[in-house]
């Protein structure tokens, strides 16, 4: 059910400052190779397995038995820390495969989130409607797949409370967000209805600027960065997991924390 | 039972190590192999200090692929990890081999290693400097795997991440257990090599 494919590479003009970290070299394919660490390996076992897609397919078996794992650890009612107004860090960093100024512009007149899969209502929401749902607010940890942190103050409605209000079943296993451009993640549901999982609209009680995901991110504390999409314009609810930009790229799935 | 067999074995001088320590070895070698070589590709994503891991020593060719064997290799680092202290603990075999650790005698053997003194002829018993590194280096694998687990899930696990003194702290101890382990790995592979039959000893249990 899972669809992961491997990218060998990517389009080069793509790879900027920061995504240039994550992003292997065009030229190199696979996940496999560290001469020297993989070279004592290979002196220890006594056979070659740097080669071949079988390592990669275990390591992804592995990967996939991790996103169970993880599910199980995963608590439900466990709150991520948060932390006082002091401790946000500023300038909070802006974080994304593309550069600032190539981040998608969303005019917010236009707008409209669409709502799709298993849910009674699927009428789009204007972003008017979207501001006027209860606010929530949260002061807590962003945490990147690179290992970077960053604390970040964040507005908006729970999740949980919009997928109630659009009828949404939530005995499916997964939610989707597509973004502006074209940035696709699913999550898990216990993740989706987590308390502190919020439909995002405000960062530091100002209109979510561009850079952070205007005019809304899903802020999920209890996931790695990636896994909390910016410029969200469309959500699905499914029983159906249809993966994500890094996810299909090899990163592992759950991504919790 | 276990126990008894392994003491009685060890007092005959017929088996330096015993078949579960050298089964533990070597699994422990492979994890720890690809855990620093993965772990150092990890780093270079974002370094802590102002150098980053040369492209060539570093397992996984990105992140992502460093990633997938880090969360790989965790499992057999940890499952044998465990077996390996509870059987050191349970047998004996730490207290017997490793305690105690007397100060004056670690600056004798210290003195002795550095004139090439150091006596290496009853490879059953450890001399103070080997207790003193074989325990730090197994508390510096309680550190790293405990650090770690605060790394990996700092939400989930937020007591033991405070514990550390937060996210940030706990990265930089993750780092320094990894130092501490592979400044151990360069004087016991060095060593294994001055000394074969230590490495045969590893290998054959005699």
């Amino acid at each position: 059910m899972r669809k992961r494919r491997i990218i060998p590479g990517v389009d080069p003009k793509l790879l900027i400052k920061d995504a240039g970290k994550l992003m292997p070299d065009a030229s190199r394919r696979g996940f496999l190779r560290g001469a020297a660490s993989l070279g004592a390996l290979t002196f220890l076992t006594g056979c070659d397995i740097i080669d071949g897609d079988t390592a990669e397919g275990v390591l992804r078996k592995i990967s996939e038995f991790n996103d169970g794992a993880q599910a199980a650890l995963f608590s439900p009612t466990k709150l991520a820390p948060t932390y006082p107004e002091s401790a946000i860090t500023k300038p909070f960093p802006f974080n994304a495969y593309y550069d600032e100024d190539d981040a998608p512009e969303v005019d917010g007149k236009t707008y409209k989130l669409e709502v799709a899969g298993l849910v009674e209502n699927k009428k789009p929401w204007t972003l008017e409607e979207l501001y006027a749902l209860p606010e929530v607010s949260q002061i807590t940890r962003h945490i990147c797949v690179e290992g970077w942190s960053a604390i970040g103050s964040w507005q908006g409605t729970p999740l949980s409370e919009f997928l109630k209000r659009v009828g949404a079943d939530t005995r499916a296993k997964y939610v989707w967000f597509k973004c502006a451009e074209g940035y696709t993640n699913t999550i898990d549901m216990p993740t989706a209805l987590h308390p502190q999982t919020q439909m995002t609209f405000k960062f530091a009680n100002r209109v979510l600027p561009r850079a952070y995901g205007y005019p809304m991110k899903i802020r999920m504390p209890t996931k790695l960065g990636f896994k909390n999409p910016k410029y969200v314009v469309a959500m699905e609810v499914t029983n159906i997991d249809k993966g994500g930009y890094w996810e299909d790229k090899g990163y592992n799935w759950f991504s919790g924390l | 039972m276990t126990a008894e067999t392994i003491t009685t074995a060890v007092d005959t001088g017929a088996t330096i190590h015993p078949r579960w320590v050298r089964i533990c070895h070597w699994i422990n070698a492979l994890a720890i192999l690809v855990m620093i070589g993965s772990g150092w590709q990890i780093y270079n994503a974002s370094p802590l200090f102002g150098f980053v891991f040369p492209r060539e020593i570093a397992l996984g060719n990105w992140l992502a692929g460093a990633l997938l064997w880090h969360f790989a290799a965790m499992w057999i680092l940890v499952v044998n990890g465990i077996v390996y202290v509870t059987l050191g603990i349970v047998t004996g075999r730490f207290r017997r081999k490793l305690y105690p650790i007397r100060p004056s005698e670690v600056v004798a053997d210290l003195k002795a290693a550095a004139t090439f003194k150091l006596s290496h002829d009853d490879l059953s018993h450890y001399n103070a400097v080997q207790k003193l590194l074989y325990t730090g280096v197994i508390l510096a694998g309680v550190v790293i795997v405990l650090s770690g687990l605060s790394i990996w899930k700092p939400v989930q696990f937020q007591e033991l991440t405070a514990l550390f003194g937060g996210y940030d702290a706990a990265r930089y101890v993750h780092f320094l257990a990894m130092a501490a382990i592979v400044g151990f790995l360069i004087v016991h592979i060095a060593l294994a090599l001055l000394v074969p039959k230590s490495l045969r000893a590893m290998i054959t249990g005699r």
